[in-house]
């Protein structure tokens, strides 16, 4: 237990229910929260099937699965935040108080209270226009647990707590001032301001980088030691989960295939399923041997900046440099990775490269042709690169037949395939995705996000262009389905020698997929080289912190030394 | 289906169909008098009774739904024709001197109220259903550019808009093919919207004297005239009055009903 400015009132309440206090120090045996065959149905059709898990005190419980798997609707029951239309049979004991036979109105004094929940997406689990202290009060305030004076206090220290201290970032900020790491601090601080004896945390790391989703992992393996909750963790990445979890529990269609304690889970692996997760998580594609060719392209000192805001009516502001005076190659046939944290200004990069973005300085070549001549885009360069964007969702117009969708890059063809010709490039372009050509006639909307991915490949691959950058394609995607869309790119460069720029943020990625990569940070790219001796023999220190913060699958049982997925192997 | 969607879909439906009809047929001729006939009651041969010049109120307001009607379509059209295109070229040119200039205008426009404007454009340029229209379709050309840019706007961001800058197509070619069929949803309910505001401001002008000359019958003319009589007839004030209200709030619920069916930011779209 840390030491409060407000033990008075902490004692107050615990004195109301003394209890739990008891059961936090005394044992594990008697857990906290207690799933006992719980299903779920919404309107009739089933969500959960037959659930039973437990979370016992300072016991850290992973859910993993993918998506639709029923995680996140398991978390949501807990809270008692179900949909409308949503029947329960079963229990879910919080300290042997049965959840479900509980009315809206103790349900409302629970959560906050006595379960904690932390969402993905800092940003928008943050009103934007309230204080950052104001709203952790906000949460001590709900609950009346103490007089708005101390509840200021209390918010303070747990802002303190979880790393913001009020030297550094005083609690009169607003989230926007924050970066997304401090903000998923404060997410937590609210949290776990009451001190709740269950902490739910949704995908608490998806959203942040690398280095940061290390840290807050830290702060909440600390916190759950330290004050003796339970944390139900939500995540569909493995490698995460084995690094935080005591036990976890792999869910699929609604059901929890196995469960168990996280060493012994990983060294069985009772369930198919599981391996599969598993194998799919550390899959490398089987990529043909570069054949370099001859460059084909050339960036050469590169800057883009943006204005930045103004400093006053007169007078413009410091402009924000994305992209710092940036230099690389990539020859024909190669395949090329670029990673970095968000803002690092690799997505700006690409989009200079494909002719969205004017730069205001350096010089961009395709073949020896400029991408910009006179300030525009050349359309005959343009023609020589495409691009697949990351989410599978927001990258086709819902109102066009995939046809349509996928023959939309034609329009850079002086003279476009028409009729039976278009016709038979469409269904090329389907089937070498490995859709069939009857899919051409259907609306987007009855595609998988995998099978959207596939489209979009199809699309950049359409007009067979000489360079294809791929922008974060599959970071959206499941893992057995990333698995697979990482085996169609290698299948693809098999086939037509693909040169690409993969751009992503995700190392294990990169890695199974390039033959070079280059690391950037701050709009530079601060190393670069063969992707193997970078991930093995890092020189710069930020891949060495990329690389160490990344976390890291337990060796498969009884696999080889080649099989280590360890970064330092 | 909505309660709501259905009542307005009716309510339009009626008012539509009558002015439809009365191009074909009236009970009554509307444009002969029969002062021995006026202002009765209504009966079984004058179903809504006549008028100070023994017209038959039934064939005055068929005939009144076609120039409200026209009026306030075509100014819709207005609104939509010149508003939508100037949305999407300050939408595709964000930021630049392009959009400041079309959304100045617009802020320019919306600072004059309008109803007094269109007043003072038919009292210059004299008055008739024709200016009428012109007075009515300027103020709606600020809303749609200004929904449509707002629409757009937050299209222009989304990976499939980026897609079809990769192909290398221009913003008009971008605009017309995937933002504008993205964004007819909201337009559909504006239009509607601004359809109700363009039928009360037709009436507005009829009732000063300014819309539809005699003889063309028209909702806001006939209350002007009946407003000596009301104490002798209250008929000939209400029934025009109550065709007024009727197709605004038909058209006000079948804005609201399209709107919650269509409008994606309510809800998912249903196909």
């Amino acid at each position: 237990m840390i030491p409060s400015l407000v033990s008075k009132y902490l004692g107050e309440r615990e004195g109301q229910r003394p209890s739990h206090l008891s059961d936090r120090t005394q044992s594990d045996s008697k857990p906290l929260l207690e799933i006992d065959a719980l299903s779920l149905a919404i309107h009739d059709k089933p969500i959960l099937k037959n659930l039973t898990l437990t979370i016992a005190p300072g016991e850290i419980v992973a859910l993993t699965g993918e998506s639709g798997s029923g995680k996140s609707m398991t978390a949501l029951a807990a809270m008692g935040l179900l949909p409308q239309g949503a029947e329960i049979t079963g229990a879910l004991r919080l300290d042997g108080t049965d959840l479900c036979a509980l009315s809206e109105r103790r349900l409302c004094a629970l959560r906050g209270r006595e379960i904690g929940m932390i969402f993905q997406e800092p940003m928008t689990a943050l009103n934007p226009v309230q204080r950052i202290g104001a709203q952790v009060a906000e949460t001590i305030l709900v609950h009346k647990a103490m007089p708005r004076g101390v509840a200021n206090a209390r918010a303070a220290e747990m802002l303190a707590r979880v790393g913001l201290p009020p030297e550094r970032v005083p609690p009169t900020r607003y989230p926007h001032e924050l970066s997304g790491g401090q903000r998923q601090r404060v997410v937590i601080a609210m949290a776990i301001a009451l001190r709740p004896k269950l902490l739910i945390a949704d995908e608490p790391t998806t959203a942040l980088d690398v280095t940061t989703q290390a840290q807050i992992l830290d702060l909440l393996r600390d916190l759950v030691r330290e004050e003796g909750m339970g944390l139900m963790m939500i995540t569909h990445d493995l490698a995460v989960v084995s690094e935080m979890a005591d036990r976890i529990a792999v869910m699929k269609s609604g059901e929890i295939v196995e469960q168990g304690e996280t060493r012994r889970l990983f060294a069985e692996m009772r369930h198919p399923y599981t391996r599969q997760l598993f194998e799919a998580s550390r899959h490398r594609a089987d990529l043909p041997e570069p054949r370099p060719d001859g460059p084909l392209l050339r960036v050469a000192e590169v800057t883009r900046h943006y204005p930045g805001p103004r400093d006053g009516l007169f007078r413009p502001g410091q402009p924000h440099i994305a992209v710092n005076g940036v230099s690389l190659e990539v020859a024909r046939g190669e395949r090329v990775g670029l990673v970095g944290e968000s803002g690092c200004g690799k997505s700006t990069l690409a989009r200079a490269i494909l002719g969205l973005e004017p730069v205001q300085a350096g010089e961009i070549t395709l073949g020896g042709a400029p991408v910009y001549r006179h300030g525009k885009p050349d359309r005959a360069v343009r023609r020589r690169v495409q691009v697949v964007f990351q989410d599978p969702y927001g990258s086709f117009n819902p109102r066009h037949r995939v046809g349509r969708l996928i023959a939309e890059p034609f329009h850079l063809l002086d003279d476009p395939p028409r009729g039976p010709a278009r016709d038979a490039a469409i269904a090329q372009a389907l089937s070498d995705v490995g859709l069939k050509p009857e899919h051409a006639g259907q609306h987007i909307h009855a595609f998988s996000g995998g099978q959207r991915q596939r489209i979009a490949i199809a699309r950049a691959l359409i007009i067979r262009p000489e360079l294809v950058i791929f922008d974060e394609a599959v970071s959206a995607l499941d893992v057995r389905v990333r698995a697979q869309i990482l085996d169609l790119i290698a299948d693809l460069s098999r086939q037509y020698g693909l040169t690409y720029l993969f751009i992503s943020h995700d190392l294990s990625v990169v890695r199974g997929i390039t033959d070079r990569v280059l690391v950037m940070r701050g709009g530079e790219i601060v190393e670069a080289g063969e992707t193997e001796t970078v991930f093995d023999n890092p020189a710069h220190w930020y891949t060495k912190s990329l690389l160490a913060a990344a976390p890291s699958l337990p060796r498969p049982p009884g696999g080889g030394p080649e099989d280590d997925p360890e970064p330092d192997a | 289906m909505s309660r709501n969607l259905i009542l307005g879909t009716l309510l339009t439906a009626l008012f539509l169909g009558a002015a439809l009809l009365s191009f074909l047929w009236t009970p009554y001729p509307t444009d002969t008098v029969a002062i021995t006939e006026r202002l009765q009651p209504p009966s079984a041969a004058h179903w809504l009774g006549t008028d100070h010049f023994g017209r038959d109120m039934l064939s005055l307001i068929m005939v009144g739904a076609r120039t409200s009607i026209a009026v306030a379509l075509v100014a819709v059209g207005i609104g939509l024709g010149l508003g939508v295109p100037l949305g999407l070229a300050a939408a595709a040119r964000s930021g630049g001197w392009l959009d400041e200039a079309i959304m100045r205008m617009n802020d320019l426009i919306f600072a004059f109220p309008s109803l007094v404007i269109a007043i003072l454009i038919t009292a210059i340029l004299g008055p008739g259903a024709l200016n009428a229209i012109i007075a009515i379709g300027i103020f709606n050309i600020p809303v749609f550019a200004r929904l449509s840019r707002g629409a757009a706007l937050s299209l222009w961001r989304r990976e499939f808009i980026l897609a079809a800058r990769t192909a290398g197509k221009s913003a008009p070619r971008i605009s017309a093919e995937h933002i504008l069929p993205n964004i007819a949803n909201l337009l559909i309910v504006q239009g509607t919207i601004q359809f109700s505001l363009g039928i009360l401001a037709e009436a507005g002008l009829s009732y000063v004297g300014l819309g539809a000359q005699p003889p063309i019958p028209s909702w806001g003319r006939m209350l002007a005239d009946a407003q000596t009589m009301v104490a002798l007839a209250p008929h000939v004030a209400i029934l025009p009055g109550l065709a007024i209200v009727l197709t605004v709030l038909g058209l006000n619920l079948l804005g609201d009903g399209l709107r919650d069916r269509l409008d994606p930011r309510l809800g998912v779209v249903r196909t």
